[in-house]
């Protein structure tokens, strides 16, 4: 495994665990971060106080065989460790049309992180549960729109930790020193200037997923501010903001003026520097924006798709009314009807069930899928062709990932048009 | 490392070391290999990407870095297992999420992509190399 690079300096304890002293497992955990951390360029580790483990979804067998090579070594995690999600629905993917064959080897994964000690949370939104990490921690998270709002939203100190690296800090509960654990290197070195946004746009949810698909191309991996923003955003707009923006770019961090810790004003986000780069954003661009994320313009429709990331109490709330207030009349699936599912959390699905939100959803006849997503389990049929969503993340993968067109919208769109099977558009602020 | 082009010689970083050569796959867009890369078939599936369709296995792909989800370690790790992964992957600066895959690939199956990083400058003279060689730690361009 030769390569040019830096030496890095290890911790007696890190030397340890390299040593084998505390197991196996450690010890391949030890010799792959300490390369990473040469590849990277760090001068040390640091400790960590928590990861989110994203290495859990099922994309082959190569990642599988780690999870059991790591398992099978007795690997166990040093600090709370939370778990993105799996490649299938543990208790109803029957009910779905999955392959045997890969719900066996899904399964397979998700026992190995289990039998680590792990936290089953089974969500990429762990920042909306229990586990949220706290401001200034330092962390170790994959998913990238985890990341994206830990490091923002909440202030905690993460790169973006890629698959198979996630644990293998988890189980040492060290990280390589470098990036965005570093205080110099959380200044914003963009900023995108929205310009004229009226706030009855900048209030609605469908602002937001649009923003953040702007926003990726232009901040690429830095990190980035966000000024002129006549309004203060909900948790869940900026979850949306952070995934679209974690999709379209790679974007870990972004500040927001007023809004988001690190950043009471621009100049701070700045670090009181000269931005490197200034991208001017108006109604033009954002509408431009918008009509990209769709590529399945107008007609019927076979699934509409909520829950990306994970759908949160309040998003449950908000469906809830939507359906009560539009009523339970619809196209049904057989009558050329689509599809109406959610992706959320067991958790936040038990707390939803338990406050009544879910009972117009079941009216409707509309499915929950928890522990995974559409773009993570073959668990929806191969002929679903054209999706609606209000994610920005569902809308750009899709295409990819499920080989289908998809209709991005508003919350309120995608409900109306679940309810009619075919692709509706409601007056509202992005008019002009 | 040195890049060879025309007479004109540029360092590189060798990330991971080895012998390759293929054709050159060049983009300057960057990657999601998850959504982007069939690990199955060895062709880049991302609709949003350049070289949607093409067959990446075997070939020098040259992107400048990859892109959003953090899962395109294990796509690149199943792509290596497969025997469907590039021969060669270049940069522009280190690749983090690429050099995993690598790192990985040596640790569970005892192979993996050549991985070199390169300049800004020395990034821009790939785009017209047809193909290329890696070997004794130098790029070079190889014609026809």
């Amino acid at each position: 495994m030769s390569g040019e690079s830096g030496a890095v300096r290890l911790s007696a304890f890190d030397r340890a665990l390299l040593a084998g002293e505390e197991g196996e497992a450690p010890k391949l955990a030890m010799r792959i971060l300490a390369r990473m951390a040469e590849v990277r360029g760090a001068e040390s580790m640091l400790d960590i106080e928590a990861a989110h483990i994203d290495s859990t979804i099922y994309v082959g067998d190569a990642g599988l065989e780690f999870a059991e090579r790591l398992a099978g070594l007795g690997a166990r995690v040093r600090v709370p460790s939370t778990l993105n999600v799996s490649g299938l629905d543990e208790f109803h993917w029957q009910e779905w049309s999955v392959p045997p064959e890969w719900a066996e080897k899904s399964a397979r994964q998700m026992r190995a992180y289990d039998s680590m000690g792990t936290i089953p949370t089974w969500t990429c939104a762990p920042y909306q549960g229990r586990q949220t990490p706290r401001f200034g921690q330092q962390i170790a998270w994959g998913e990238s729109n985890a990341v994206a709002f830990a490091n923002s939203v909440i202030g905690a100190r993460t790169e973006r930790y890629p698959d198979l690296l996630d644990i293998c800090c988890a189980i040492t509960g060290r990280a390589p020193a470098v990036g965005l654990h570093l205080d110099e290197n959380r200044l914003a070195t963009r900023v995108l200037r929205l310009r004229d946004v009226p706030e009855e746009l900048a209030a609605a949810d469908d602002f937001y997923p649009v923003l953040g698909h702007l926003l990726g191309p232009f901040a690429e991996d830095d990190p980035v501010a966000i000024s002129g923003l006549p309004v203060i955003p909900e948790e869940d707009q900026l979850k949306a903001l952070g995934a679209a923006a974690a999709s379209s770019g790679a974007v870990a961090l972004f500040h927001i003026p007023g809004v988001t810790p690190e950043a009471p004003t621009l100049a701070d986000a700045l670090g009181g520097r000269e931005p490197a780069a200034i991208l001017d954003v108006g109604l033009p661009e954002l509408r431009a924006a918008r009509r990209e994320l769709t590529t399945h313009a107008e007609g019927t429709l076979d699934m509409v798709v909520l829950g990306s990331p994970h759908f949160s109490f309040a998003e449950f709330g908000k469906l809830a009314a939507l359906l009560r207030e539009r009523g339970p009349e619809r196209a049904l699936p057989d009558e050329g009807g689509c599809e109406l599912v959610v992706t959320t959390s067991r958790a936040v699905r038990d707390l939803a069930e338990r406050a009544g939100l879910l009972e117009p959803l079941h009216a409707f006849g509309g499915r929950l899928m928890v522990d995974t997503c559409v773009l993570a389990t073959p668990m929806t049929p191969g002929t679903t062709r054209r999706l609606m969503t209000n994610s920005a993340k569902y809308a750009w993968y899709s295409p990819g990932l499920l080989g289908s067109a998809v209709a991005f919208g508003s919350l309120a769109e995608c409900v109306e048009s679940a309810r009619r099977g075919r692709v509706v558009r409601e007056p509202g602020p992005w008019d002009p | 490392m040195t890049v060879s082009d025309g007479g004109a010689r540029l360092h590189g970083q060798v990330v991971v070391a080895g012998n390759a050569s293929g054709a050159v796959l060049y983009a300057t867009q960057p990657l999601s290999f998850w959504g982007g890369y069939d690990a199955a078939s060895g062709r880049i599936t991302d609709t949003h990407h350049p070289l949607a369709g093409a067959t990446a296995a075997g070939t020098a792909l040259v992107l400048p870095a990859t892109r959003g989800s953090s899962t395109t370690t294990a796509v690149l790790l199943e792509a290596i297992r497969r025997e469907t992964a590039p021969a060669a992957l270049i940069t522009c600066g280190v690749d983090a999420f690429l050099a995993l895959a690598c790192v990985v690939g040596l640790e569970m199956y005892g192979r993996s992509p050549v991985l070199v990083s390169v300049g800004e400058d020395d990034f821009r003279r790939l785009a017209d190399w047809p193909r290329l060689e890696v070997a004794d730690r130098a790029l070079t361009r190889v014609d026809g």
